[in-house]
């Protein structure tokens, strides 16, 4: 299998991940979505680096997983906050700054 | 002009400015403990300043260097700027100090009698102290700075005094019009003074003189005229005359203080302390002359129709005046002459205002002459000596009048030309004029019947608080401590102008001030007898109208001029169509514009700030989807952006 069926893979997860994040109102769904994205990238990255012959797109991989993994468990734990005062994980019912 | 350093005493000038200064400060500054002996120290001041004044002039007249400084301390240091305080002593100066001080003191002593009932008597003499301090410091100074000063301080005490009553709205309003229309007249100075420092590096009068002719004519006009507008505003000169009339809502004394020795004598001094400015620039001498020419008849038309005796007499001090300027700008003869009649008009003018302060005193504070008649009856003395003062300044011989107003009318009609006609004409006229207006007003007071009611209305009483209500006016000769000043200064009034005149006494005097003079004529000369017609004329004129014919108590309505005379000429109304009018649209529209204009363009660049603010803020809805959704636009078209730029 040539690399380019993986980068195209890639682009589909993360368009299928930027729609999700869009048009979706469950907090849930949106950091789903979201995770879709970092790995549809990181799939990009691995791909170029085999493509390209170095390990730099592999190193930068291991890089946005921990990144990522940081952001859900702070996104979680918001996401936990809001949900016990508001009842509600819709993204849209968490508005209240704008008044 | 040269001057030489002071000797021996005459480094004790500022005696005679400290003494008035002294009684001024003690007095204002002491407050009710002052009460009890304020008006005798305010006296004594004046009097000892008078005495040293003396002796320093009969010093004077020992010296053949007549002009000596006496330098003080110097006062403005500055590198480029060195102004010392100085006192210049010469016969110019002299004269001036005899005659504030000497007729200064005698009104100083008549107001004791005539504040006596006054309860701020002593602020009283402390402001006349002032005055004459003002004056002296005006008149001794040997540069224009100091000159400034003293100049300033006369236009302070003026105010002061002149809104003595200060409770009555009227002299309130009458103070500050001297002192806003002088203002005007103080800035002519003050640039002129200016300009004399960017021009000869110096203010003092040696350096200023020394540098007219080598200066242009340009500058010597302009330095003229600067002046003339200073002299107009201090001696009431048309345009800037309007306050004079208005100035008569002081105390009599004031009166008499101002018109006689102090204030308005300063713009002829100025003038004449100038000659050598003048003597270069004949424009400058012209507009003197026409100012003067104005003037006098002016004052004498506005002093014909005035039934308030102080105001008539006020027209009359503004003629006067008027004829003094006209002197100033007919060279060396005209400013000896200038001078000669102040004296003489010092003595005159002062005795007829202290004869109208003695009347009003006798007649419950009454200035309506139409409610006098028949007072010399009554007060024989106070009658004897307005009579003189009233012979002197029509000029019958040998009153001083007649020596020093025919001098300037001499004057002017050996000029020639067509200026010299003209200004010849209009002094002659203006002599038969005072003739007219002062026979009048001796025959409606002391001539005729008596015209008083049993109750002086408020309007008509220079004071409205005093004075006893309801009770007939029971004309009284006035206290000898007023009465006795008069007696002096009608002696002056009949001996002042021949003793200065004959043998041009005066003249030769005053020469290292003016330069010499040429020999004049003798005492009878052409234009000396038709003046003395006109004087007659305006005599029978006046005799006919008010001696013979009865003097109706309530005015009646008058021609066209008279009415025009009452209402000054309407000087006030010109000022206010002319100057306030235009001042106030000029300040309505500035309001305006910085209303509609300045604010205007603030307000809308905030409401401009505001509302689009407002509109910008629906921008953020609080929905995290559409921030995302632009966050994506935004990344997409980055990246669009970076493509095409790399491909």
């Amino acid at each position: 299998m040539s690399p380019s069926a993986y980068v195209t893979l890639s682009v589909i997860l993360f368009a299928i991940g930027g729609v999700g994040v869009l048009v979706r109102r469950n907090a849930i769904i949106v950091f789903m979505c979201i995770e879709l994205m970092l790995n549809a990238a990181n799939l990009a990255f691995v791909a170029f680096a085999r493509m390209h012959g170095n390990l730099d797109g592999q190193v930068i991989a291991f890089f946005v997983m921990v990144v990522a993994a940081a952001e859900v468990v702070v996104g979680l734990a918001i996401l936990m906050a809001i949900f016990r005062t508001r009842r509600s994980t819709s993204v849209d019912d968490a508005s209240l700054l704008k008044n | 002009m040269t001057t030489v350093p002071a000797v021996g005493f005459q480094h004790a000038a500022w005696l005679m400015l400290a003494f008035p200064v002294f009684g001024a400060v003690v007095l204002i500054a002491g407050g009710r403990r002052t009460d009890r002996w304020g008006h005798l120290l305010g006296v004594l001041m004046p009097i000892a300043s008078f005495v040293y004044g003396l002796i320093a002039f009969f010093a004077l007249l020992g010296y053949t260097d007549r002009s000596r400084d006496v330098h003080m301390f110097t006062w403005i240091p500055v590198n480029g700027l060195h102004v010392s305080a100085g006192l210049l002593l010469d016969p110019l100066s002299m004269t001036f100090v005899l005659l504030i001080t000497g007729v200064g003191s005698l009104i100083h002593i008549y107001s004791i009698g005539y504040m006596a009932h006054d309860p701020g008597r002593r602020r009283f003499f402390g402001y006349l102290n002032l005055f004459i301090a003002s004056m002296l410091l005006l008149v001794l100074a040997d540069n224009y700075l100091i000159l400034y000063a003293g100049w300033e301080g006369v236009g302070l005490a003026s105010y002061l005094l002149i809104g003595f009553w200060q409770y009555k709205p009227s002299a309130a309003v009458a103070a500050k019009k001297a002192f806003i229309v002088n203002r005007i007249g103080d800035t002519g100075l003050l640039i002129a003074v200016f300009l004399m420092f960017s021009t000869f590096g110096s203010v003092t009068f040696t350096g200023v003189f020394g540098g007219t002719r080598a200066a242009g004519t340009g500058v010597d006009t302009a330095l003229g005229l600067l002046l003339l507008l200073g002299a107009c505003g201090k001696s009431a000169q048309v345009p800037l005359q309007s306050w004079l009339l208005d100035a008569m809502e002081g105390p009599t004394p004031v009166s008499a203080l101002i018109h006689a020795a102090t204030m308005v004598t300063a713009g002829v001094y100025l003038l004449v302390r100038s000659n050598p400015i003048l003597s270069l620039s004949p424009t400058a001498r012209l507009a003197v002359t026409v100012v003067g020419a104005v003037t006098l008849l002016f004052g004498a038309i506005i002093g014909c129709a005035k039934d308030d005796i102080k105001k008539s007499l006020a027209g009359s001090t503004m003629s006067q005046i008027g004829y003094m300027t006209l002197g100033a700008g007919l060279g060396p003869v005209g400013y000896v002459f200038a001078i000669a009649h102040l004296v003489a008009h010092g003595f005159f003018k002062a005795d007829l205002f202290l004869g109208a302060g003695s009347v009003m005193h006798g007649m419950n504070d009454e200035v309506n002459m139409r409610r006098y008649g028949a007072l010399r009856k009554f007060m024989p003395v106070t009658f004897g000596t307005f009579l003189v003062g009233y012979l002197a300044i029509i000029g019958i011989p040998p009153f001083s009048g007649f020596y020093t107003k025919d001098g300037i009318i001499e004057a002017a009609w050996d000029k020639g030309g067509t200026s010299g006609a003209i200004l010849a004409t209009a002094a002659l006229i203006g002599a038969g004029l005072t003739a007219f207006y002062m026979t009048r007003m001796v025959l409606m007071t002391f001539f005729g019947k008596s015209r008083w009611e049993d109750e002086v209305p408020a309007e008509h009483r220079e004071t409205p608080e005093t004075g006893t209500h309801g009770a007939a006016p029971h004309p009284h000769e006035s206290p000898w401590v007023m009465l006795w000043p008069m007696i002096v200064l009608s002696i002056g009034s009949i001996v002042a102008g021949g003793f200065l005149v004959i043998n041009g006494r005066f003249a030769h005097f005053l020469e290292p001030v003016t330069g010499a003079v040429p020999a004049s004529h003798g005492i009878i000369t052409t234009p000396g007898l038709i003046a003395l017609a006109l004087v007659v004329v305006g005599v029978a004129a006046g005799w006919l109208m008010y001696g013979r014919a009865e003097v109706p108590a309530v005015a009646p309505p008058g021609r066209l001029l008279t009415k025009a005379a009452r209402r000054d000429l309407y000087g006030d109304a010109f000022n206010e169509s002319v100057l306030m009018r235009p001042g106030q649209w000029l300040t309505r529209l500035s309001v305006y514009f910085d209303g509609r204009g300045i604010d205007g363009l603030v307000n809308t660049a905030a409401a401009a700030v505001g509302g689009s603010s407002g509109r910008l803020r629906r921008l953020q809805t609080g929905f995290v989807r559409s921030y995302a959704l632009s966050m994506f636009f935004g990344a997409a078209l980055l990246v669009a952006a970076l493509l095409a730029v790399r491909l």
